[in-house]
């Protein structure tokens, strides 16, 4: 009755409850940090480069067809319009990231995983993605063909 | 007992018994009973997905002694188990097909618990830990489509593991998370490999531990339907009766799968190539073909939002709604309980037309 007119007294078992629950509290934080450290992968270098020179020649390219080609870690298409102009686009399709081709058939881009199209300046045109292609800068040097990115 | 004293078999029984308890189990399975009336055929469902997940680990571990998990080496240790190794196409072939059995007979377990109702309490957690099972099931789909690393499984997983992606803020992060880094290459391949033989069946066991306990303390669930005209006249007891009709079950469906196997042999296609476009025809399996159908058909946006997202965080919640239905449905025969049920005929209705769908539209439509 005394001590309920006190109020709680710190008791020893209430001391060892704390101690023991922040004991396994600590254990299981010691435990936990490095494993959900360990299963996030590490970043990995990423290509700066922002120019790549093909290994196809311009003239290998017909009109109205397309290739892909390496862009540092990514997949891009290199284009040759009905009218001759070479283009180029990231092949990454912005909706759920499939590689799209050129349709001959079409005369424009792509994408075979959900049937989304995107016209010869890369503008998303029907089909579910969202966003235009991300377009690059296509110089033709002599023999040889030389993408970049931006301006 | 049934046996004669002084017997090797008898002896042998006794000093068994006094160790472990036989007894006690006999008496256990003896006292199992199964409730007999005219939805009793949906009770085979969940033992028949069972049996399929035997074959899955027996099939698996075979496979495991040829595998090899990594990207230079992974297709071409499948096209060696394909052509030299002796009946190698056959454990191929029937693991690939008992997986697609098992994904069947599981959602008919699925749609059929949900629609007789046997989900009331106490059974709340027979149904979680079902739903548990049910999304290890569909993981464990996913994670082992890829491991072939061929061209339709590298760009399932690319728009597969984009999905989780789309997710608002969480999103890349899951991403990088489920690939193992920021594209799908190797690193995702061994990922996956370790989730599909370790993860996932380390998870199972738990999940079917727990499910397959509760289904022995509860016994049977009686529709409601059946309880209002007076419960199940009859009882069946689980052994012999019912489990030797349960062997009938999987003897039919070992017969389908060996026929499946040798007539419809596991397909391998070509490697994946990550700088190659998606071939055109490409679809995921067909249990997912309903979401994939789903996503092609929304517009780029809804109202502002992006199409993908509407669609992902609409099977998110969707998949939410079905996982707490034993909370929803409380109060039997009210109104609320019968728009569940139609929701839930709603919800068979919706995948089977999108699936035909997405098998019936010509892919470069």
């Amino acid at each position: 009755m005394a001590e309920a007119m006190l109020g709680p007294e710190p008791s020893r078992r209430n001391f060892l409850n704390w101690f023991l629950s922040t004991t396994a509290g600590a254990f299981l934080l010691s435990v936990i940090y490095p494993v959900s450290r360990y299963l996030v992968p590490p970043k990995v270098e990423e290509s700066t480069s922002r120019t790549v020179t093909l290994s196809v020649k311009p003239a290998d390219v017909k009109p109205n067809s397309g290739q892909i080609f390496r862009f540092g870690s990514q997949p891009a298409i290199l284009v040759r319009t009905p009218a001759g102009e070479l283009r180029a686009f990231s092949a990454v399709c912005t909706h759920l990231a499939c590689i799209v081709q050129y349709r001959q058939d079409l005369s424009h881009v792509w994408c075979a995983c959900h049937n989304g199209h995107f016209d010869l300046n890369g503008q998303n045109i029907a089909g579910p993605p969202p966003r235009p292609l991300e377009r690059f800068t296509v110089n033709v040097r002599g023999d040889q063909v030389v993408v970049s990115k931006g301006a | 007992m049934f046996m004669n004293e002084g017997q090797p078999w008898t002896k042998l029984w006794l000093w068994l018994d006094e160790r472990i308890g036989l007894t006690d189990i006999v008496k256990l399975v003896k006292k199992k009973e199964v409730p007999v009336h005219r939805h009793t055929i949906w009770y085979y469902l969940g033992g028949m997905t069972l049996f399929l997940f035997m074959i899955q680990v027996t099939t698996g571990i075979l496979l495991l002694l040829y595998y090899r998990p990594s990207a230079e080496e992974a297709f071409e240790s499948i096209q060696f188990l394909m052509t030299s190794v002796e009946f190698g196409w056959l454990i191929r072939s029937i693991h690939s097909w008992a997986a697609n059995l098992m994904v069947f007979t599981l959602f008919l377990h699925f749609f059929s618990v949900l629609l007789l109702k046997a989900y009331r309490a106490p059974r709340e957690v027979s149904w979680l830990s079902g739903m548990g099972l049910l999304a290890l099931t569909l993981t464990f789909g996913f994670t082992g489509y890829l491991l072939p690393w061929n061209e339709l499984a590298y760009f399932a997983t690319r728009v597969g593991t984009e999905i989780p992606g789309v997710v608002p803020l969480v999103g890349p992060f899951l991403r990088r998370l489920l690939r193992g880094g920021d594209d799908v290459t190797g690193a995702t391949l061994t990922r996956f490999y370790g989730i599909h033989v370790a993860i996932l069946p380390a998870l199972t066991t738990l999940f079917l531990g727990l499910h397959l306990f509760l289904v022995q303390k509860h016994g049977m669930s009686v529709p409601p339907d059946v309880e209002r005209s007076g419960g199940a006249k009859k009882m069946m007891p689980f052994f012999p009766n019912f489990l030797l009709r349960d062997v009938v079950g999987w003897l039919t469906a070992l017969a389908v799968l060996a026929a499946l196997a040798a007539y419809f042999p596991a397909e391998l296609g070509r490697k994946a190539d990550p700088f190659q476009p998606a071939p055109a025809g490409i679809k995921p399996e067909w249990y997912f073909m309903f979401m994939f159908q789903t996503l092609k058909m929304l517009p780029s946006y809804i109202l502002g939002i992006e199409g993908e997202v509407i669609g992902v965080v609409g099977f998110g919640v969707a998949g939410l709604f079905f996982f707490l239905v034993p909370f929803l449905d409380r109060e039997e025969g009210q109104r609320w309980s019968r728009v569940l049920t139609r929701v839930g005929i709603a919800a068979i209705a919706f995948m089977i037309v999108l699936t035909a769908i997405g098998y019936l539209v010509s892919p470069t439509k």
